[in-house]
């Protein structure tokens, strides 16, 4: 079966490739699949406190042409977006730009998990932190 | 200057001698005969060259030319074995003793045969993926009337230690069959010395045509039997009607005459091109692994999982080189490779493998290119696998609960 040219695109020249300090404050980092199903994904981003804005992502991927392109796509699109804007993307959205076959669904839907993924990490951490704050204040 | 695509699959399938297309052209325009009709010179010399082709491939064998059936390939010549043998013994018993990385021709007859009363024994293997007489003989039962054991993995390579099995089937007195498509051609055989009764070969995999294959059937000590599973005119000493495929069988007789007369040389040149892709690509990249047995294996095949990195992208990233992976994405099923898995390779090494095939018209140069692009497109997809930045950082990746999905 032979491969789209935005796949091919997206392989051979990967947008973001890399990583942000998982312990920072602004970081969100999702980790998602499992190396013995041969797909994980590690999708970070990068966030302004104040607007909630995404200012940067970057990721890397364990797994087929496919998979590595779904997450180089997805870290290109979370940029400039709000966490909310981000929540809406759909894995269809993903199988749409890239088209991929049917039997290559399965990696748009783990790019889709890992933004939820990165999203709700970086929510726990503000979470975690606001009460501390409102303790200093205090 | 290299010509690209590369073909390395030649486990899979082999290109054609073009001296194999030559034999076969006058069989389709000139001496376009039916085997079968006995009573003018076109069926006289048809039939003429099919009992050549029996004598071609029969020696390659150590067989009679009167022991050599013509199929349709390999996979029907393993359901003729299989299926024909417990259908002509069952008065005799019931059970088949085989083992677990055997191709699916033999492990879906098996399969379908258990559906229908059949007991089968499947040998679990090694971590080379071999098994021993002596599994064999314990699996052995008063009701044992087959054992069916390949010559050689198609996956990894592995050469299984069929003489040894052959004697202790002779002495329990239980019929052996090889699937031998994989070393038909490429290591020495002999159906005697080996004490095979049954044994199947694919024309495609010995750099004859595709769409045909044959099986051995012992006509002596003992004479074997078969039912067959297609009935029609009685051809082939009613194991198999239906009309012969002539310029086909002439192919793969061509193939065999060739295979023997240059395998001596073929062996050291196919297993030095190996060794130096091995070695090339070994050498160079940690934590890369050979699957199957390290000397007991095909002189051609090399099996190399790379740690961290996902076979199917690895292909991508190699996408000038024909090759196989043992990853699930390259399947219909989302299962890593059954052989693989027999092995005990773990998952998430059967997904990062990589099966390289070498054969009769790789080059040295070729080996280089490859082994190049291997190492480059290895290393950098490995820049982008989360896993190897884990481990690079020390993290043991078995500790980390993954959300499989």
């Amino acid at each position: 079966m032979p491969y789209s040219d935005q796949i091919l695109e997206h392989y051979n020249n990967p947008r973001n490739v890399g990583s942000f300090d998982a312990k920072g404050e602004n970081v969100g980092t999702g980790l998602v699949g499992a190396p013995e199903c041969g797909d994980v994904m590690r999708l970070q981003i990068l966030v302004n406190p104040t607007t909630g804005v995404i200012e940067d992502a970057k990721f890397k991927t364990f797994g087929c042409g496919s998979a590595i392109a779904s997450s180089s796509l997805a870290t290109e699109w979370l940029k400039g977006k709000t966490l909310d804007q981000a929540m809406d993307i759909k894995n269809t959205e993903i199988v749409e730009e890239l088209a991929l076959p049917p039997v290559k669904v399965h990696c748009s839907v783990l790019a889709e998990d890992a933004i939820k993924a990165a999203v709700k990490n970086f929510q726990e951490k503000q979470g975690a932190s606001q009460p501390a704050e409102a303790a200093v204040a205090g | 200057m290299l010509k690209l695509p590369i073909y390395m699959d030649n486990n899979s399938t082999t290109r054609t001698d073009p001296r194999v297309v030559e034999a076969m052209l006058p069989y389709f325009t000139e001496h376009y005969g039916n085997a079968a009709s006995r009573n003018h010179p076109f069926g006289w010399a048809a039939e003429k060259a099919v009992d050549d082709a029996r004598d071609q491939i029969a020696k390659l064998i150590g067989a009679t030319g009167k022991e050599v059936i013509f199929t349709s390939g390999a996979t029907e010549s393993t359901n003729l074995a299989l299926k024909g043998v417990a259908a002509m013994y069952k008065k005799k018993g019931n059970h088949i003793v085989t083992q677990v990385t055997e191709h699916k021709a033999t492990l879906d007859t098996a399969k379908r045969l258990e559906r229908d009363g059949v007991q089968v024994t499947y040998l679990p293997v090694d971590k080379f993926g071999r098994v021993s007489a002596d599994q064999v003989r314990d699996a052995l039962t008063d009701k044992t009337i087959l054992v069916s054991i390949m010559m050689a993995n198609n996956e990894i390579g592995t050469v299984l230690p069929v003489a040894d099995i052959g004697k202790v089937c002779k002495e329990k007195g239980v019929l052996f069959h090889t699937d031998a498509v994989q070393a038909v051609g490429k290591l020495p055989i002999d159906v005697q010395a080996m004490g095979i009764d049954l044994l199947s070969l694919s024309g495609h995999k010995m750099y004859g045509p595709k769409g045909i294959g044959g099986l051995y059937v012992r006509k002596k000590d003992p004479r074997v039997r078969l039912e067959p599973i297609i009935d029609g005119g009685g051809h082939e000493r009613g194991m198999r009607s239906g009309t012969l495929p002539v310029p086909l069988i002439v192919g793969l007789g061509k193939a065999a005459e060739l295979c023997r007369a240059e395998m001596a040389d073929e062996i050291k040149r196919t297993y030095a091109l190996r060794e130096r892709l091995r070695s090339r690509i070994m050498d160079n990249l940690p934590e890369s692994y050979l699957n199957g047995h390290p000397t007991e294996r095909l002189p051609g095949n090399a099996n190399i999982s790379f740690a961290y990195v996902e076979g199917e992208g690895l292909m991508m990233g190699i996408k000038d080189v024909a090759v196989s992976s043992g990853s699930a994405c390259t399947s219909a099923s989302l299962e890593p490779s059954y052989v693989l898995r027999a092995l005990g390779v773990g998952d998430e090494l059967a997904h990062s493998s990589i099966r390289f095939g070498l054969g009769r018209f790789n080059t040295e140069a070729e080996v280089d290119f490859v082994s190049d692009l291997v190492v480059r497109e290895v290393t950098r997809l490995r820049e982008m696998s989360p896993l190897y930045e884990m481990a690079q950082a020390g993290i043991d990746l078995k500790s980390i609960q993954w959300a499989g999905h």
